[in-house]
C-alpha cells in the first residue's frame, strides 16, 4: 500500500532518475578508484571559486532549468510544446550583442554601462516578441502548436544570423561576461535561474495564475464557460516561454561572451521538452509540477555531465537522450498504462515490477 | 469509399483547390519574377529549372512521405536525420566495408523500414504524441550518424566506380538544347535522382488516390473515430504511414547521397524544416485529411526556386532562403486557419 503511493507521487519518477545517475556516478568512481562521494564533493578552489561536480551541474544546467519554467506552463495550457526555444535562445543572444556592439562590427572589448543594458533589455523584449508571435498563432489563430512554432525553430536561427552579418559577435567586456561567469565565489548562471524559479513559483503559488493554467489546460472550454480568458491565458505562457528563453539566451552567450548564432542553444528544446516530461508531468496538457521540471531539468544536466565523464562525445550523446525519452513517453503512454493496471490487478508484485522497469 | 476531399462535395473542394492555385500560382510568379530580374544570367534556360529539380530530388522523395504522415494528422521530423544517417551508410559502407552499391542501397531501405516500423508502432499502437516520437527518432538517427563516424566522407570514383557512375550518369532531354560561349550547342539533362523522384511521386500520387490504403490514410485523417467505425484499423494505418514515411524517406537519402556524393554529421539539417513546409504549401492540411502530392511538388518547387534566386543574386546572406520559407510556411499556415474558421462559421 506504502509503495503504491509513493510511486503515484509526482516526484517519483524525477527522484528516481537522480538516483540513478547518483548510483551510476558512484559506480564509476568506485571503479576508477575515488571515493563513491566524489560527486558531492564541493571546494572553493584558489582562484576563490566555487567548483565540484555538483555546482558544475548545476551550474551547466541552469539554461535548461530556465527553459523548462516556460516549457512547463506551455505544456500545462496547451497540451503541446515550444519547439522554438533554442533558436530564440540564439535569436536573442545575437540580438543582445548585436546591439551591444553595432551592427556588422564583430568584436568589442569596451562598452558603456549603459548600452549593455540597452542590449539586455533588447534581448528580454526580443524573447517576449518571439513569445507573443508564438503565442498568437497558437491561442488565437487555433494552429497546433508545434507547427507554430515550427516557423520560428527555423527562421529564429537564420534571423540571428542575419542580425549579426553572419558574423560571431564577440563582446569581451567582464561586465558582459558576469551572467555565466561569477559573483563572488557563486556561479552566477545558477543565481539567476534559482531566481526564475522563486519569482514564478511564487507567482503560481501566491496568485491563482497556476489553477487558471491547468484548468484550461484540462478543459479550454469548460474553462472559458467558467468565465476565464483561456486564449488569453495561453497567450501568457507562450509569452513567458519566449522570456525565459531570451533569459537563457542571455545567460548561453554570457558564458562565451559572444554570439555564436549557429550553436547557442542547439538542440535545447529537446533537453527543455524532456525535463518537463522527466519531471513527471503529463505531455498531454493539465497538471503540472514545476518543482519536478526544474529537478528533470538538472538531472538531464546530470546525464550529459556524467555521459561526457563517462568519455561519451557530444555528437553521440543524443542518441542516448533519445533512447530516455522514448522510454519515458512509453512509461506515460495511456495503452502502456492500461495494461500495466490490469496486470497490477491480476499480479501485484508482477505490477510493480513493470512500473519501475 | 472515396478520397475525403472527392466526397465532400463542389463547395468544400473549392476551399482546398484553392489553396493549391495560390500554391501553383505562386510558383509561376516567383518564376516569372526570377526569369525578368535574373534572365541575363541565365535564368530563363530550361537547365535553370532541371537543376531545382537535380537539386531537390530527395527533398520530393521526403515530401511525398511526409505528405502521407500528415494525410493521417502526424508529423514526422525525424526525416533530415533519417537522411543523413542514409547518406553515412551508404558513403561508410562502401569506403569502408567496400560493400556493392546495390547491396548498400538495399540496407539503407530496410534501415528506413524498420525505423519506419518502430516510430510506427509508437504512434500507431502505443498512442505517443508524434511529434515527441519523431523527435527522438530524429536524435537518435543523428546521434547513429555520429557513432558510424564524425569525419566528412565523400563517395569517388575509388570508393565505389557503381555509385559514382550512377551519380554523375545524365540523360539529355532532345530539346530546349542551348549554346553555350563557344557555340556549341548544350542540351538539357537530368539526373537518375530526378527519375526516381518524379517515379516515386507517381506511385504515391496513384497510391493515394486509386487503393484501399490511400484512401484509408485520408478518412483516418480525416476523423479517426469516423474511420475506426467504419471498421478501419486505424492503428494500422497510421503505423503503415510511417514506415511509408521513413521508406520513401529512405528513397530520399539515396537521391541525396547521388546530388551531394558525401556524407557528415550534420548534413541535411533542417530538411525536416523544407519538406514540412513543402507540404503546407502544397495544401496538405496539418491536422490531416486534406492534401495532394502533386501541391507537394510545387511546395518543393517553390523552395527550390526561392534558393535558386537567392543564389543568382549572389549577395543575399545564407539564411535568407531560411527565413522566406519560414515565412511563407507561415503565411500559409495563417491561411489554412482562415480557411478552417470560415468553415466553421458556414456551418
Amino acid at each position: 500500500m506504502k509503495s503504491k503511493k509513493l510511486t503515484q507521487n509526482p516526484l517519483f519518477l524525477p527522484l528516481v532518475c537522480v538516483l540513478l545517475v547518483l548510483a551510476v556516478n558512484a559506480v564509476y568512481d568506485l571503479s576508477q578508484g575515488k571515493a563513491f562521494y566524489e560527486f558531492f564533493i564541493t571546494v572553493i578552489n584558489d582562484q576563490g571559486l566555487l567548483t565540484g561536480r555538483l555546482v558544475t551541474i548545476l551550474n551547466r544546467g541552469s539554461e535548461v532549468a530556465i527553459l523548462a519554467i516556460g516549457m512547463t506552463l506551455v505544456v500545462s495550457a496547451s497540451a503541446g510544446t515550444d519547439i522554438s526555444v533554442g533558436s530564440v535562445m540564439s535569436l536573442c543572444a545575437s540580438f543582445c550583442c548585436m546591439l551591444v556592439a553595432g551592427f556588422g562590427v564583430s568584436s568589442v572589448d569596451d562598452v558603456a554601462i549603459p548600452r549593455l543594458l540597452l542590449g539586455l533589455l533588447g534581448a528580454l523584449v526580443m524573447g517576449c516578441i518571439c513569445g507573443a508571435f508564438n503565442g498568437t498563432l497558437v491561442a488565437y489563430l487555433n494552429i497546433q502548436p508545434m507547427v507554430a512554432t515550427l516557423i520560428l525553430w527555423s527562421a529564429a536561427r537564420a534571423i540571428g544570423l542575419l542580425l549579426c552579418n553572419n558574423l560571431i559577435v564577440y563582446v569581451r567586456t567582464d561586465a558582459y561576461g558576469v551572467f555565466g561567469g561569477y559573483i563572488g565565489f557563486l556561479p552566477t548562471p545558477i543565481l539567476i535561474a534559482a531566481v526564475c524559479i522563486a519569482v514564478v513559483s511564487l507567482v503560481l503559488k501566491k496568485t491563482a495564475m497556476g489553477m487558471y493554467i491547468q484548468s484550461v489546460g484540462i478543459n479550454k472550454k469548460a474553462s472559458r464557460i467558467a468565465g476565464l480568458n483561456s486564449k488569453r491565458i495561453i497567450f501568457m505562457c507562450y509569452l513567458l516561454c519566449g522570456l525565459c528563453a531570451g533569459i537563457a539566451g542571455i545567460v548561453a552567450s554570457s558564458r562565451i561572451t559572444s554570439a555564436d548564432s549557429n550553436n547557442i542553444g542547439l538542440n535545447m528544446e529537446l533537453d527543455a521538452i524532456l525535463a518537463v516530461a522527466l519531471g513527471g508531468n503529463s505531455l498531454g496538457g493539465g497538471k503540472f509540477n514545476l518543482a519536478g521540471s526544474i529537478i528533470g531539468a538538472y538531472t538531464i544536466q546530470a546525464i550529459t555531465t556524467t555521459m561526457y565523464n563517462l568519455g561519451v562525445s557530444s555528437a553521440v550523446a543524443p542518441v542516448f537522450k533519445a533512447v530516455v525519452v522514448i522510454v519515458i513517453v512509453v512509461i506515460q503512454a495511456p495503452p502502456v498504462k492500461n495494461w500495466v493496471r490490469k496486470h497490477t490487478a491480476a499480479r501485484p508484485a508482477a505490477g510493480k515490477e513493470a512500473a519501475h522497469a | 469509399m472515396k478520397p475525403a476531399n472527392a466526397v465532400k462535395g463542389r463547395k468544400q473542394m473549392n476551399g482546398n483547390t484553392l489553396l493549391l492555385i495560390i500554391t501553383i500560382v505562386l510558383f509561376v510568379i516567383l518564376y516569372a519574377g526570377g526569369c525578368i530580374v535574373y534572365g541575363s544570367k541565365g535564368f530563363t534556360n530550361l537547365q535553370t529549372f532541371l537543376n531545382i529539380l537535380i537539386s531537390n530530388a530527395g527533398l520530393i522523395c521526403v515530401a511525398c512521405g511526409m505528405t502521407c504522415v500528415m494525410l493521417t494528422g502526424g508529423i514526422d521530423i525525424s526525416v533530415g536525420s533519417l537522411v543523413a544517417l542514409d547518406c553515412m551508410l551508404l558513403a561508410y559502407g562502401m569506403g569502408k566495408w567496400h560493400m556493392s552499391a546495390p547491396v548498400m542501397c538495399l540496407i539503407v531501405l530496410a534501415v528506413g523500414l524498420i525505423f519506419g516500423l518502430v516510430q510506427g508502432f509508437c504512434v500507431g499502437y502505443l498512442e505517443i504524441q508524434p511529434f515527441i516520437v519523431s523527435m527522438a527518432g530524429m536524435f537518435f538517427a543523428r546521434g547513429m550518424t555520429a557513432v558510424i563516424s564524425t569525419d566528412q566522407l565523400s563517395i569517388t570514383q575509388d570508393t565505389n566506380a557503381a555509385f559514382y557512375s550512377w551519380a554523375n550518369w545524365r540523360l539529355n532531354l532532345p530539346f530546349g538544347g542551348v549554346l553555350n560561349r563557344k557555340g556549341v550547342l548544350i542540351m538539357p539533362y537530368i539526373r537518375v535522382g530526378v527519375i526516381i523522384s518524379l517515379l516515386v511521386l507517381i506511385v504515391i500520387f496513384l497510391v493515394l488516390r486509386y487503393t484501399k490504403f490511400g484512401r484509408s490514410l485520408y478518412a483516418v485523417g480525416g476523423s479517426e473515430q469516423s474511420a475506426a467505425m467504419m471498421g478501419l484499423n486505424v492503428k494500422k494505418t497510421k503505423m503503415k504511414a510511417y514506415i511509408l514515411s521513413s521508406f520513401l524517406c529512405s528513397i530520399g537519402g539515396i537521391c541525396y547521397c547521388l546530388n551531394t556524393q558525401a556524407a557528415s554529421v550534420s548534413q541535411a539539417t533542417g530538411l525536416e524544416m523544407s519538406a514540412i513546409a513543402s507540404a503546407v504549401i502544397g495544401g496538405t492540411l496539418l491536422t490531416g485529411g486534406v492534401g495532394n502530392v502533386i501541391g507537394t511538388l510545387f511546395g518543393v518547387l517553390i523552395n527550390g526556386t526561392i534558393a535558386s534566386i537567392v543564389q543568382f543574386n549572389g549577395k543575399l546572406a545564407s539564411s535568407w532562403p531560411n527565413i522566406l520559407t519560414a515565412a511563407l510556411l507561415c503565411f500559409f499556415i495563417v491561411l489554412q486557419s482562415v480557411f478552417a474558421f470560415l468553415k466553421e462559421k458556414k456551418k
